[in-house]
């Protein structure tokens, strides 16, 4: 009776533990199949490079979306890269343990902030600041970038500060033993060592760049057109898709579909990326 | 000229201190700025009455509502599903490939952005499977985009838990799974709870993966099936559409406080666990 009870268990528990995966092909699976045909219809080529979005008169080209979001994706990289990583080996090498577990925390809790609210800052701070500085519309690149780049910190501090605490203590002080300073034994043998799970904060910190949106929307002021300063009006790929999901029907809809496939298959190579680097960190570790 | 390794490490640290310290002020300006603007809105009818003229005026009770609803039946699917994998892949199974392509999985999962979320649960939830605009089409969605991060926090609190429990309960008969239900879950309960709560708090927040999903009626909702506009929703609603920046801010400051708050319980949990196992 217990032992068949036993094999229910382990059923069940078996089945439950696809749920992830299964949820995970769901998603793609219905992705693509929205979007596949119009984006094959198309064609590959005059979907991502044609430089005209007019749903209206049939057109469907995503390439002002693309160039927008790899270079809101990068200003974001460029401000929060840095400033997180440069964080993370502060709160590891220089400050009291004290201080980190409450530092830490502080920041992750502030992970949790939603992204509306930072659109909302953007909207009412920051891009009124922008244009009285800089000039332009205010919503644009440059405030994207920046909102990004503040809403990927706590992803690439939490990750990196579990880097670079995972390097052993005995590498620290086999450096100190040569007379090396603190700063010359993190930058020559913390942030070697620590190297992989670095990146893979960084990478996990673009995914989220790149699928960001409700804040983006906010901020980045929605134009279709490829950018040629910071201070342009951009849409990006995911703003594309929120916008117009709501009213969008029969071709149009699909078209949006296919820019979530687009989005997907970015994301997924990102991820890829990030399990390959956390993977070398492990089994660096080992050897 | 070359500056000394001690001068260096001077000036290094004092560039690392001042990143920090950018960190710290942005974020905590994040807050301290809604909560400037925001506390003044709040009373109890902006808490307890009803929105008029599309949320110009009157408070946001259907969407607090809609907040607490959402989160408990996303958790309500979630959590099962997500303690169970976690229980599979520490206690009934060892490493190997499956064990493998389920963390895969889960990791990818938690890298999807919110927005293809809306997207499925749009199409899927919504659309093939008819149940509409709801909140059971959110809470589904959510559900899934919430799973990861149930599966990642249990099986890091199971794994908490000294094999030592394990052994004694075996030895006393107990079958793997009352060892698991007596001894193994009830130790890394605190683990598990914090897990639920992270997902509780991004489901608050939580915003393009909603409106897609439960819509954005505003009306109070009476059962699972109707569509209910969250605080998040509501917020970004007023916020684009220009309704009321007043109204804007109160329910941001509501919304910042309720996640916070939930976010904090869960990492109070958490360092409780931690504290208690080392």
């Amino acid at each position: 009776m217990i032992r068949i009870g036993e094999k229910t268990v382990q059923r069940l528990l078996m089945a439950a533990a696809f749920s992830a995966i299964g949820g995970l092909l769901l998603i793609a699976l219905f992705i693509f199949k929205e979007g596949l045909s119009f984006f094959i219809e198309t064609g590959f080529r005059r979907f991502l490079f044609a430089d005209v979005w007019d749903p209206q008169s049939g057109l469907y080209g995503i390439f002002p979306m693309l160039v927008a979001s790899l270079w809101v994706t990068l200003g974001a990289m460029l401000l929060g890269a840095p400033l997180g990583i440069s964080v993370a080996v502060f709160l590891v090498e220089f400050v009291p343990r004290s201080v980190m577990r409450v530092v830490k925390p502080t920041i992750e809790l502030l992970a949790g902030i939603p992204s509306v609210v930072y659109g909302f800052i953007g909207v009412m701070v920051l891009a009124p600041f922008i244009r009285s500085t800089f000039g332009g519309p205010g919503l644009s690149l440059l405030a994207a970038s920046f909102i990004l780049g503040v809403m990927i910190l706590p992803t690439i501090i939490s990750i990196s500060v579990d880097a670079i605490t995972a390097v052993p203590a005995s590498y620290r002080e086999g450096s100190f033993a040569l007379g090396a300073t603190r700063w010359q034994t993190v930058r020559m043998v913390v942030l070697k060592a620590a190297r992989s799970g670095i990146i893979a904060s960084v990478i996990l910190g673009m995914g989220r760049a790149v699928g960001e949106t409700m804040a983006v929307i906010m901020v980045a002021g929605n134009a279709v057109k490829i950018p040629h300063s910071a201070l342009d009006s951009v849409r990006t790929l995911t703003a594309n898709i929120a916008l117009e999901m709501g009213y969008a029907t029969g071709r149009h809809r699909e078209a949006l579909f296919a820019t979530g496939i687009v989005l997907f298959v970015v994301i997924m190579i990102l991820n890829t990326a990030a399990g390959v680097m956390v993977r070398k960190r492990v089994s660096g570790k080992k050897g | 000229m070359r500056l000394s390794p001690r001068l260096t490490q001077a000036f290094v640290v004092s560039l690392l201190g001042l990143a920090t310290a950018v960190t710290l002020v942005i974020l905590i300006f994040v807050i301290v700025f809604i909560l400037r603007k925001g506390l003044p809105a709040i009373d109890m009818e902006f808490l307890f009455t009803k929105p008029q003229d599309m949320g110009r005026a009157g408070g946001i009770l259907p969407t607090i509502v809609a907040s607490v609803l959402l989160p408990l039946i996303a958790v309500a699917i979630a959590a099962p599903l997500g303690v169970s994998t976690a229980v599979y892949l520490t206690e009934y199974t060892r490493e190997s490939r499956v064990t493998r392509l389920i963390r895969f999985g889960a990791d990818c999962l938690a890298g999807i952005p919110s927005i293809l979320f809306g997207l499925f649960g749009f199409i899927f939830f919504v659309t093939i499977l008819q149940m509409g605009w709801s909140l059971l089409s959110g809470g589904l969605t959510l559900a899934l985009m919430i799973l990861p991060t149930i599966i990642r926090t249990t099986e890091e609190a199971i794994r908490a838990v000294p094999n030592s429990y394990r052994e004694v309960s075996t030895s006393l008969g107990a079958t793997r799974f009352r060892t698991t239900a007596k001894v193994v879950l009830p130790n890394a309960l605190p683990g598990i709870v914090t897990g639920i709560m992270l997902g509780v708090g991004r489901s608050i927040g939580e915003t393009a993966a909603v409106i897609f999903t439960a819509g954005s009626s505003l009306r109070m909702p009476s059962s699972i099936f109707d569509s209910a506009r969250t605080m998040s929703v509501h917020f970004y609603i007023l916020a684009r559409e220009g309704l009321s920046s007043e109204k804007a801010y109160g329910t941001a400051a509501v919304l910042i406080i309720s996640v916070l708050a939930v976010n904090m319980v869960a990492y109070g949990l958490m360092n409780r666990f931690i504290r208690k196992r080392s």
